[in-house]
């Protein structure tokens, strides 16, 4: 399997996620977004240095990844390429803020330190919040949702349009890489010289698939209305989620519980 | 039901790709369109369907197709592209069905019963649930041509249906085309398909009609096939060489 394939399997494998049965994959889309739109602005509204607020809010996650039965090892091995990326965020912070922060045992912790870790942690926990609502969601049903949230049709459509694509891209992509490869035997990726041309065929080919793409809608009656998948309406127990969560998220903000608790295991 | 009336068009002003072509198409023929690479065939389709406007009259079913007509041709004319990736956009074969009867205006129930229909005529019902970018070559033209069938035309207009698959999908494909019951007009280099699937074959070359008469006999013309940058059919050509 060469790399594009395996892109390809890997994108398929989301939405074989998406089609699994759990309390979190019954949930209504619009809940599970709210949800996570919510997770994601608190745990970005943190201070920099307030890595034991974050801590507990790997709590949310990890019930998530419980309830849904989605292996935490597929989440990471998914994220291995923007992790790096969002670790990367932070890497600097140490050389530019080095006044001390807390000493542990006799060693002094800079606040640069302190602040690399919080952005890493709060990189991380979006990420796992954003792929947890993908895996659990499916494309489809995440685009009604944000629709609902009367997002501009015109986005949304490019959205979903844009994920049924990849793939049949990606494939393209591998057909030319392909052909380079047989006419460039032992050269290590595509040499620079070539870039230019090939990302040019790739963006004619593009526009090509969009000029027909298009016409095959127009020709089955578009006219700048989109329909999405339907969903069924919210419960219950969707408005409680997004309640619950919210509710939760917002106390667990100020209330500083690993503080207390820290203190209640010094005392 | 479909009829042409001295039609020209020209992408360049020099350079006609069709020169005042006649043809009429009636109700529940299906015809074979062919004719070597640039002849036209495409074109006469997109000007058919409205995505071209060139010279001269088009009539389907004795409404001109114009752009205030668009909408009502359109409803009328299924389309199945050849590269069923182009006309497959949606996330599941389901909501690529419902996507055009929504679009016409009729409830989501009513959507969802057509295409449910269509997928039980074609007996590919288990393709109902399953992601666009996961299916076969095979399914996916068979998918594309649910989704068109959901539209529930008067015709279907069907560009290269057999290319690129396999012998056992192509000849799944056949049957499935001989099976539906509407006017269709098909274009295609698999001249064996078209002897399969249609009564009548117009010839396309240099732009003009050059010969339009029963499949049985312009695809036996060897002398008419070869002036025109074609073959005879794998079959015929085996029959004669005994």
């Amino acid at each position: 399997m060469n790399k594009m394939e395996k892109a390809l399997h890997e994108l398929s494998e989301m939405d074989d996620l998406a089609a699994q049965d759990s309390p979190i994959h019954a949930l209504h889309p619009l809940a599970k977004l709210l949800a996570t739109v919510a997770y994601i602005v608190t745990v970005v509204s943190f201070d920099k240095y307030d890595l034991s607020g974050l801590i507990i809010f790997l709590l949310f996650p990890i019930l998530l990844f419980q309830l849904s039965g989605i292996p935490v090892r597929t989440c990471f091995y998914k994220l291995r390429i923007v992790l790096p990326l969002v670790m990367a965020v932070g890497l600097f912070n140490p050389f530019f803020d080095r006044a001390p922060l807390l000493t542990i045992g006799n060693v002094a912790v800079s606040g640069g330190v302190v602040s690399m870790f919080t952005l890493m942690l709060k990189g991380i926990l979006c990420l796992m919040a954003a792929f947890l609502l993908m895996a659990t969601t499916g494309i489809d049903k995440l685009c009604a949702a944000l629709r609902m949230l009367h997002l501009p049709s015109m986005l949304v459509t490019l959205l979903l349009l844009t994920y049924r694509y990849v793939g049949v891209m990606t494939e393209e992509l591998a057909v030319m890489t392909d052909a380079y490869h047989l006419r460039a035997p032992g050269q290590k990726g595509i040499h620079i010289s070539a870039w230019g041309s090939f990302l040019g065929q790739l963006l004619l080919r593009s526009m090509d698939r969009a000029e027909e793409l298009y016409s095959s809608m127009q020709l089955r009656g578009y006219h700048g209305h989109f329909h999405y998948v339907a969903i069924a309406k919210a419960r219950l127990r969707d408005v409680l989620y997004v309640v619950g969560c919210t509710a939760v998220f917002i106390l667990l903000r100020m209330v500083p519980v690993a503080q207390l608790l820290g203190n209640q295991v010094v005392r | 039901m479909i009829e042409l009336k001295h039609v020209s068009f020209a992408y360049e002003k020099d350079a006609p790709v069709l020169q005042d072509i006649s043809f009429r198409v009636e109700d529940g023929e299906t015809v074979g369109l062919i004719g070597a690479n640039g002849a036209g065939k495409s074109t006469v389709m997109k000007l058919l369907l409205g995505l071209l406007s060139g010279e001269g009259d088009i009539l389907v079913d004795g409404t001109r197709v114009e752009k205030a007509t668009l909408g009502e041709i359109r409803k009328k004319l299924g389309f199945v592209l050849q590269n069923s990736d182009n006309q497959m956009f949606m996330p599941t074969v389901y909501e690529d069905m419902i996507f055009g009867p929504l679009n016409y205006m009729l409830s989501r129930e009513e959507a969802e019963a057509r295409a449910d229909a269509a997928l039980e005529q074609l007996g590919v019902s288990e393709l109902k649930h399953r992601h666009n970018h996961k299916l076969s070559g095979g399914e996916k033209r068979m998918a594309a041509i649910a989704t068109i069938l959901a539209m529930e035309p008067a015709a279907i207009l069907m560009d290269e249906p057999t290319a690129a698959l396999d012998p056992c999908n192509r000849r799944v494909v056949i049957n499935t085309i001989n099976s539906l019951p509407q006017t269709k007009l098909i274009t295609s280099h698999d001249l064996d398909m078209i002897l399969d699937t249609c009564e009548r074959v117009i010839l396309l070359s240099g732009g003009k009609v050059v010969a339009d008469g029963p499949a049985q006999e312009i695809l036996r013309d060897q002398a008419l096939l070869e002036a025109n940058r074609m073959e005879l059919p794998f079959c015929i050509a085996g029959e004669r060489r005994g």
